[in-house]
């Protein structure tokens, strides 16, 4: 019984741990004064109503918005039938899948950052649309472990060979069969993608800078001149992320509900 | 071609310099005490780091089994989102609590503790606590299916053969993990190695790093050297493949000893 107790109370601790800075920033979002004493002298919307009527704040949320949006719909209409045709009728390539998966996780975005400058500064072409690029492609762990784990789980292969004897045709079988099947796994690595590329910092200051000015960004900036602001922006930025995780962890049970009827 | 290409042609651009190939990049960075001293620091910063995560972690996994896969599943997704909790949000929340004006400073303050008023955030524990913090939930989702794969019918087994809880873990439980502890050791420190916004955030360009040092040197106005750059974001790289070729050999190793 004692035993028991302390690893609840260590548990209890390790959460305190990674709980106490978002609660703490959120708090702050929410301060009207709070540089002298340990709780905040008042509560306030003003930060946030402030955030929202920042013109520059909105740009910056949209072209976040707009950078990882297009960086996981241009995967999936380019990657995700690669993998597809991949898993199902080359499994033997998968091991280069593999290696890809490997060598993006093991070059971080500082040293990707150093090779894009050296590449394409000379061939002007804008550099935002190297960083897409590379942003499409380090995604690519998530959207290709998402889509293989969904496809082991319906059996797509049996799936597409047992809806073709039935006389469907291949199209047919694809998409009124293996796609809905499979919709639930796609959408939790999409938004998955979406929420590591929406924290990106390292890549789009490097190479970009000021001149595409994300969440990141402005973030970034608003550190150094008011520290109500930044609270207010991690808030929104925190909502966000809690939205998504929640709606992954939601779709991913649906999608093991799906399996096991 | 928009990852291939860069690094290839990074790696030729960090043996060159305006006038053609050399080697000299690679003197500059093996041979410069500044630079070593940023590839020493983020090496014990990474390794120290994922070492806490992990310890931590095994200990936070093994807590966790004994509760009901509801429970479970609730601790996941709130782990799940400290995960995304990371970079110059995360840096910006531990100022917001260890700042020069933080809360916990002003609360040590009050109570007269002065060693832990005096606390700098911006220093060597101060990184290490935010390192910490973005490397725990990471190590937690990795070891969890790695504890999953001890099975409860093996407990009683070693229990009715006369094994002591201790006994069982140290002959049976942590020699079947090791490969995938070893294998979290070596994502963790590679996460580490890499990061780049927290610190930046916290410290700037102040803190030597080599992640900081390739930043200052791609962007900074004066004193560009992206060729310099390139030859630190090598010996960066070739660091973290050495780390994870190493665990991958350790696991080979300790699966034969199986």
């Amino acid at each position: 019984m004692k035993k028991k107790g302390v690893a609840d109370l260590f548990l209890l601790f390790l959460m305190l741990y990674l709980l106490l800075p978002i609660v703490a920033t959120a708090f702050y979002a929410f301060a009207t004064e709070w540089n002298r004493t340990v709780l905040p002298e008042g509560l306030t919307f003003k930060w946030l109503a402030i955030l929202f009527q920042d013109v520059e704040f909105i740009q910056a949320f949209g072209r976040s918005v707009l950078l990882s949006g297009s960086a996981v719909v241009l995967a999936f209409f380019f990657v995700v039938p690669a993998i597809f045709v991949i898993v199902l009728y080359f499994p033997k390539y998968e091991k280069w899948m593999q290696t890809i998966v490997v060598l993006v996780y093991a070059f971080p975005g500082v040293i990707l950052a150093v090779g894009l400058i050296r590449t394409y500064t000379k061939l002007g072409i804008p550099m935002i649309l190297a960083v897409l690029g590379v942003y499409i492609i380090s995604i690519f762990p998530y959207i290709y472990q998402g889509t293989r784990n969904s496809l082991r789980n319906v059996n797509a292969k049996q799936l597409l060979d047992a809806a073709e004897l039935l006389g469907a045709s291949k199209r047919q079988a694809f998409v009124r069969v293996l796609l809905p099947a499979i919709y639930p796994g796609l959408f939790v690595g999409a938004l998955l993608s979406f929420s590591i590329l929406f924290g990106e910092f390292v890549l789009i200051n490097l190479v970009v800078g000021s001149r595409f000015e994300t969440v990141q960004i402005y973030l970034m900036e608003k550190l150094s001149t008011s520290g109500h602001i930044a609270s207010a922006v991690v808030f929104v930025y925190l909502v966000l992320m809690g939205i998504l995780t929640l709606a992954i962890s939601v779709l991913t049970k649906q999608s093991k509900g799906l399996v096991k009827s | 071609m928009f990852f291939v290409l860069p690094l290839v042609n990074m790696f030729l651009s960090s043996f060159t310099d305006s006038e053609g190939f050399t080697l000299n990049q690679y003197k500059t960075a093996l041979f410069n005490s500044y630079i070593l001293q940023g590839f020493k620091n983020s090496i014990t910063l990474s390794a120290v780091s994922a070492i806490v995560a992990l310890v931590v972690s095994l200990f936070a996994v093994y807590a966790m089994m004994r509760f009901t896969d509801p429970v479970k599943e609730r601790i996941l997704v709130m782990i799940n989102l400290t995960s995304n909790f990371s970079g110059i949000p995360l840096a910006f929340a531990f100022i917001v609590l260890l700042g020069n004006s933080g809360l916990f400073t002003l609360l040590f303050e009050k109570w007269n503790i002065d060693a832990l008023a005096s606390f700098s955030l911006y220093s060597w524990s101060g990184l290490l606590l935010i390192y910490i913090y973005f490397q725990l939930p990471l190590s937690l989702m990795l070891l969890y299916p790695i504890y999953y794969g001890i099975q409860q019918q093996w407990k009683e087994a070693a229990a009715l053969l006369g094994a002591n809880t201790v006994q069982f873990w140290m002959k049976i439980g942590i020699p079947v993990m090791l490969p995938g502890i070893v294998g979290t050791f070596s994502v963790l420190f590679a996460n580490a190695m890499g990061a780049y916004a927290s610190a930046y955030a916290l410290t700037g360009s102040d803190y030597n790093l080599a992640a900081i040092r390739i930043g200052t040197l791609l962007s900074g106005d004066i004193f560009a050297q992206p060729e310099l750059a390139s030859a630190i974001a090598v010996l960066l790289g070739a660091t973290m493949i050495s780390a994870m070729v190493l665990s991958e050999w350790s696991i080979k190793k300790t699966r034969r000893n199986l």
